[in-house]
């Protein structure tokens, strides 16, 4: 138990602070308070020149003028060597005409990966499996997505994640199951008996007291 | 070093950032938006830049140093 302990590293949780980090990238030496103010949306892939990952570096790069438009950087992460990173980009631009626009860690002594739970030992001693933290403004862990090295990540629910999120922290509200911009919102729920009493006179549309729904 | 190459010569996005501080003493939010860099580029850039010697920095705000100058010259 230990000894995978050890092999696996600090599991972050939502809400803490992001850990601390710096990093040599394909954009040169990088911390991660250098992303202060921005949203930021730190994730890892097990492998240069692997095919899932190829994938989903094409994905986040079509993504990645609509993260722009939120406020969002990108930063990947790989054990791998920055020249490997390099060779990869290039490579992934000249066969898919995709350029990669976003830095990608290169994390050869696992430290950072380490550091954000990215090592799981049972799908891989070596490798990091694919994870996504979104990082807000002030550097707070908001989402974390863990997903395995077999199943490539889904960038339509990464910017859902993002606009509800944002959503959330400018009109304090919270988002139902599956909600999508323009969607009906979830007021916050009372929690004194006196605003239960008074929350179904307000105008939403509720199931009962503490599921009511808005338009923004 | 992302900003100045190994031969010593600044890379285009160096020479951009040592060109904003030509006019005096600019936050990195400020080289930034004369730039077109990305912030985090640009903070990463304006450590890199003073840590060689081509800028100095004061408090929050960088200026080109003599060195920075003769670069760009």
């Amino acid at each position: 138990m230990e000894e995978i302990k050890e092999q696996a590293g600090h599991m972050p949780r939502i809400g803490e602070p992001a850990p601390a980090f710096e990093a040599l990238t394909t954009h040169g030496v990088l911390k991660l308070e250098d992303f202060k103010g921005s949203w930021l949306i730190l994730f890892s892939h097990p492998a240069d020149f692997t095919p899932v990952c190829t994938t989903e570096f094409i994905a986040f790069s079509e993504i990645y003028p609509e993260l722009q438009k939120r406020g969002v950087e990108l930063l990947g992460l790989s054990v791998d060597s920055v020249s490997s990173h390099i060779a990869w980009a290039r490579n992934v631009e000249e066969k898919t005409k995709v350029k990669i626009p976003f830095p990608i860690i290169a994390d050869l002594n696992k430290e950072v990966s380490l550091a954000y739970g990215m090592i799981h030992p049972g799908q891989s001693k070596t490798e990091t499996v694919r994870c996504v933290f979104i990082i807000d403004p002030n550097q707070k862990i908001r989402t974390i997505l863990y997903y395995p090295l077999t199943t490539g990540r889904n960038m339509d629910e990464i910017l859902r994640i993002v606009d509800a999120l944002q959503t959330t922290d400018k009109n304090g509200v919270a988002t139902p199951a599956n909600w999508r911009p323009g969607d009906k919102v979830v007021v916050p729920p009372p929690n004194t008996q006196e605003m239960a009493e008074e929350r179904l006179k307000q105008g939403y549309e509720c199931v009962d007291w503490y599921l009511c729904r808005k338009k923004l | 070093m992302a900003c100045i190459s190994p031969d010593g010569k600044p890379t285009e996005s160096g020479t951009k950032m040592l060109r904003a501080l030509q006019a005096g003493l600019k936050s990195p939010e400020e080289v930034a938006q004369e730039t077109g860099l990305p912030l985090f580029r640009v903070r990463s850039g304006l450590r890199e830049i003073t840590q060689a010697g081509l800028a100095e920095q004061k408090e929050d705000r960088y200026k080109l140093s003599e060195k920075g100058a003769k670069l760009i010259k």
